[in-house]
């Protein structure tokens, strides 16, 4: 299996890629043979993931593995140039997941209007644009697989989505091409101080302009990458596109899509531009902890559960975030860990927002209650669920959120130990907050008296098998990181290193 | 006059031009054999034109990896004139199969319609090679001349009269301007007709104010016909009251004509004086985008739109001509490298845009964007192609279009021209915005219109290829950028 090494990444990139090509001789009206094609290939994209993850050489994972630098198009010096390491492999291993995840969760139930072959398309072109944008080396490559990934959730809101679809798809359309320009401008900016569009050549190579050009580059990265996360205050995109989203849209942008803006920061704006990053240290730092408690805030006055949960992304990723901006060892640790464990958790949350919905027809907290009376299984994953997202020690949440205040306790060299001290305590209100009203979103939606008008419990089935399918991995996983972290934590650790060698730590 | 005399005289290099002379060839035997055909047969005049594209194109293989003139220097062979010469046959074969549905079905004069688009066509492959003051001209109004007949094929519709004779007087107009300009230039060059004998007779002749204005009067002849703005006004009425397939064959063979006729004269006669012309066309890019998108934002018929659009993408080519800068030549080349890959790429979205509204206006739809509404629910295959396209013109991945518009870009960053980069960057979101209300319309409204749309299927076949052919160079842009960076002048 050698050939693994050097071309599993790519394979494993582009295998939903042939399931596009293979779906266009579907006829349109087989609705089987479409997931079934889409269940093929999402799930030996990540049978080849999980392969290429066992070549992974654990012991050195701060170094660049399985890598491929092949001629792309020498006219602008662009170079297909892929390869993985400890930061990037969670991530990219959690984009196969979910992405077959969701196909699975689609053998359940098609949201309306139906026309199950596009959407199974567009969800193996949008798998595609992700894992590719984890593994592309190369500025070009990284931004090319990332404009992929617009234009099918474009289509998924737009054509799936709830009431206010079009207002949605075109909000996200707008925000994130508006975004994507400046990044490429931040990167073109790169290539003309370097002469290179490879990352890790640029990285190597330092001393990118004066310290005007490199704060400037900076903020241009800046606003695509933070549009992407999406930090406070470039956030309400988000609300709109994961409510009007289709459940698995709305799992997929949650899950990966907005990890990609905190690993574009990880991957490409701070090891290439360390001082410039312990500049915007700060800023980003102040935003993040807005988000953190501004998400909490809006979280209490949602009715909605699905914006809820959408709001709660924001507080989550705000936390991310601030692990980011200590520059630290733990915090950077943390702010990784913290994106593997929101794609889970959050990923989870939206599959069941999506199946009460199915079932009650509604997503109005007020008009929910006594889930765990009439369906105590599903109650359960859903308290579950709740649980994990709030950060209680034992499953998932709790570690990103716990090592990036640790982090901002002790910043790294260069930034204000007073700051991100009050950052911190900032953050640990946003604890509390978070706690609060996932708690209460428990208590109404699991709790209490079932209402009237679901009395009869009518088309109220417990977890279908094909749902517990796509679920079963996504829980023990959380269950898993949260008693294992090393899980993650050791992967990422060496990489992390790595990384902070560039701010002479 | 010694030299035209030489130009007949010396022996012709028959390969070289064989090319030409297959198409002639065959225009001529469209034309003849259309007389001997039934009223109900006249539809084999397209198998016949496409089997003589098809043996331009073969010719024009049989010539790959030559590089030589011929009629005295004025015709030249290389890579370049290759190219666009496969080029040429590629935008004519699909404008063929666009055609055949439009033409069989409805409009008559199959036969002379399909002689006159070789003819036009034809006038696109000279152009290609033409080194000669003169044999540029020729070119030029072969493309033109038909072309006036073409668009006034619907005699019955007084509004395909008016865009024929619209299109006539700007043509007329346009050449007058442009032949005052060359007369000038044969004046100020001391009787020069080839373009690299100008170009060492005005270089220091101490001339330059009536350089200047000759090159002005020629740009501005140039203008009118790749529809830039200000010299625009005739291309959206005429496109929209030519036969559609008509429109497609304008504002892709006969603007390209015009492209490679201005770059060849830019780079061959007039690369001393760049720092004159270069920002005549900065200024003409600029409006020619701006002004392009800006009216097309209002447009709510399909062809029309596509006229704005399309002016609007001239805009993006006339950027690389803003950038050329003989005293560096690594910007130059990636200038003309970066125009030769958009029109190339620009061709065939642009082609594969009018084929799909030409399907649909004449199976179940109409030219109206309202009429677009829930088009994916009646077809969509037509909706999931004509999306394609669209995103391609609007440079947004997964198609070709993205990197035509991100070489152009680069090339201007790299010229230190930034405003221009800029202004192109505001320009594509302005863009990205018409090109997805139609997609919108398609994908999130319920369709007004009832019933299927069939769409033939070589139409069909054509558009699939098209298109699967733009995804290709989008996942491997090498296939073109190699050929464009084999072919610069």
């Amino acid at each position: 299996m050698e050939w693994l090494d050097t071309w599993g990444l790519s394979l494993a990139v582009f295998l939903p890629m042939v399931g596009v090509v293979v779906l266009l001789f579907v006829p349109g009206s087989m609705d089987g043979v479409a997931k079934a094609v889409g269940l093929l290939f999402t799930g030996a994209a990540l049978l080849v993931g999980v392969a290429v993850g066992l070549r992974f050489d654990y012991g050195s994972a701060g170094a660049i593995q399985l890598e491929v630098n092949e001629r792309w198009i020498p006219q602008i010096d662009a170079r297909y140039h892929v390869g993985i390491d400890g930061i990037a492999l969670p991530l990219f291993e959690l984009s196969l997941l979910v992405s077959f995840l969701c196909i699975v969760y689609l053998l359940w139930h098609v949201p309306s209007p139906g026309k199950t072959k596009a959407l199974i398309a567009l969800t193996l072109l949008l798998e595609t644009g992700m894992t590719g944008t984890f593994i592309a080396l190369d500025l070009i490559l990284f931004f090319i697989f990332w404009e992929v990934v617009l234009v099918p959730m474009y289509f998924m809101i737009g054509i799936w989505g709830g009431p206010r679809r079009e207002y949605a798809a075109v909000k996200f359309f707008l925000y994130t091409l508006f975004g994507s320009i400046f990044m490429l401008l931040g990167f073109l900016a790169l290539y003309f101080q370097g002469n290179t569009f490879d990352m890790i050549a640029l990285r190597e190579q330092g001393n990118l302009g004066s310290t005007l050009v490199q704060n400037l580059t900076f903020a241009g990265l800046f606003l695509g990458f933070a549009i992407k996360v999406p930090m406070w205050p470039f956030h309400t995109w988000l609300p709109d596109a994961h409510t009007e989203a289709p459940t698995i849209g709305s799992v997929l942008l949650a899950a990966v899509m907005l990890k990609m803006g905190t690993y574009g920061f990880i991957r490409i704006a701070y090891p290439i531009l360390p001082d410039a990053a312990v500049y915007f240290a700060p800023v980003i730092g102040i935003l993040a902890v807005i988000a953190i408690i501004y998400g909490a805030l809006c979280c209490f006055a949602q009715s909605d559960l699905k914006r809820l949960i959408a709001f709660s992304s924001v507080g989550h990723m705000g936390f991310v975030m601030l692990g980011i901006a200590t520059v630290s060892d733990r915090g950077i640790n943390g702010a990784i860990f913290g994106m593997v464990a929101h794609g889970l958790i959050t990923g989870m949350l939206f599959f069941l927002a999506g199946s009460i919905h199915e079932r009650f027809h509604t997503r109005e907290i007020s008009s929910l209650g006594g889930v765990l009376q009439q369906m105590p299984r599903f109650g359960s994953v859903l308290v579950y669920a709740g649980i994990a997202s709030l950060g209680l020690p034992g499953l998932a949440g709790f570690w990103g959120e716990m090592l990036a205040l640790l982090g901002s306790y002790q910043p790294g060299a260069g930034l204000d130990e007073g700051l991100f001290r009050i950052l911190m305590v900032g953050g640990g209100i946003g604890t509390v907050l978070t706690a609060g009203y996932l708690l209460w979103t428990i208590q109404r939606v699991a709790m209490g008296a079932v209402p009237e008008k679901f009395a009869d419990g009518r088309g109220l089935f417990d977890v279908h098998p094909l749902e517990w399918t796509a679920w079963a991995p996504l829980l023990a996983l959380i269950l898993a990181a949260g008693i294992y972290p090393r899980m993650v934590l050791g992967v990422t650790d060496g990489a992390v290193q790595n990384l902070l060698k560039s701010f002479g730590g | 006059m010694e030299l035209a005399q030489g130009a007949l005289t010396s022996p012709v290099d028959w390969h070289a031009i064989a090319p030409e002379l297959v198409l002639t060839a065959f225009a001529c035997l469209v034309l003849v054999v259309d007389l001997f055909l039934a009223e109900r047969s006249k539809w084999l005049a397209m198998p016949l034109s496409a089997i003589g594209i098809l043996a331009t194109g073969a010719a024009t293989l049989s010539l790959v990896g030559s590089d030589r003139t011929t009629l005295s220097g004025s015709y030249e062979i290389d890579a370049f004139a290759l190219l666009l010469k496969g080029l040429f046959c590629v935008i004519g074969f699909i404008v063929l199969a666009i055609s055949f549905d439009y033409f069989r079905s409805g409009v008559r004069y199959q036969g002379e319609y399909y002689f006159l688009l070789l003819c036009s066509l034809l006038g696109g492959l000279v152009m290609s090679s033409a080194r000669d003051l003169v044999t540029i001209f020729i070119a030029i109004e072969l493309i033109s001349v038909p072309g006036f007949i073409m668009t006034g094929l619907r005699k019955g519709d007084p509004k395909s009269n008016e865009a024929s004779l619209k299109f006539f007087l700007f043509g007329v107009l346009s050449t007058a301007v442009m032949l005052y300009g060359m007369s000038l230039i044969y004046g100020v060059s001391g009787g020069a007709t080839r373009l690299d004998q100008i170009r060492e007779a005005i270089d220091g002749s101490g001339n330059e104010p009536l350089v200047m204005l000759s090159v002005f009067f020629v740009v501005v002849g140039f203008g009118f016909k790749i529809s830039a703005v200000p010299f625009h006004f005739w291309a959206p009425d005429t496109y929209e009251g030519a036969p559609s397939p008509v429109a497609a064959f304008l504002s892709t063979a006969s603007k390209i004509g015009g492209f490679v006729g201005l770059l060849v004269l830019m780079f061959k006669a007039f690369p001393e004086v760049a720092d004159i012309w270069r920002p005549v066309f900065a200024v003409l890019a600029t409006l020619t985008m701006t002004v392009g998108n800006l009216i097309a934002l209002r447009q709510r018929h399909i062809i029309r739109l596509l006229a704005y659009s399309g002016i609007a993408q001239s805009g993006y080519i006339l950027v690389a001509l803003a950038l050329i800068d003989p005293s560096s030549p690594g910007v130059s080349r990636q200038a003309l490298e970066s125009a030769l890959v958009y029109i190339a790429i620009y061709g065939v979205m642009d082609l594969g845009a009018f084929a799909a509204a030409v399907a649909y206006a004449r199976r179940g739809g109409s030219y109206f964007i309202d009429d677009y509404a829930g088009l994916w629910q009646r077809s969509p295959v037509l909706a999931t192609l004509l999306t394609g396209f669209l995103l391609s013109l609007a440079g947004a991945p997964p198609m070709a279009g993205a990197w035509a518009k991100l070489f152009v870009f680069l090339a201007a960053i790299n010229a230190q021209v930034y405003w221009l980069a800029v202004v192109m960057g505001v320009n594509a979101v302005i863009a990205a915005w018409y090109y997805l209300a139609v997609v919108k319309r398609m994908f999130f409204e319920a369709p007004e219109l009832e019933g299927p749309v069939e769409v033939p299927y070589l139409l069909r076949a054509v558009m699939g290829v098209a298109a699967l052919a733009l995804l290709v160079v989008f996942i491997y842009p090498p296939v073109i950028t190699e050929l464009a960076e084999r072919s610069v002048l």
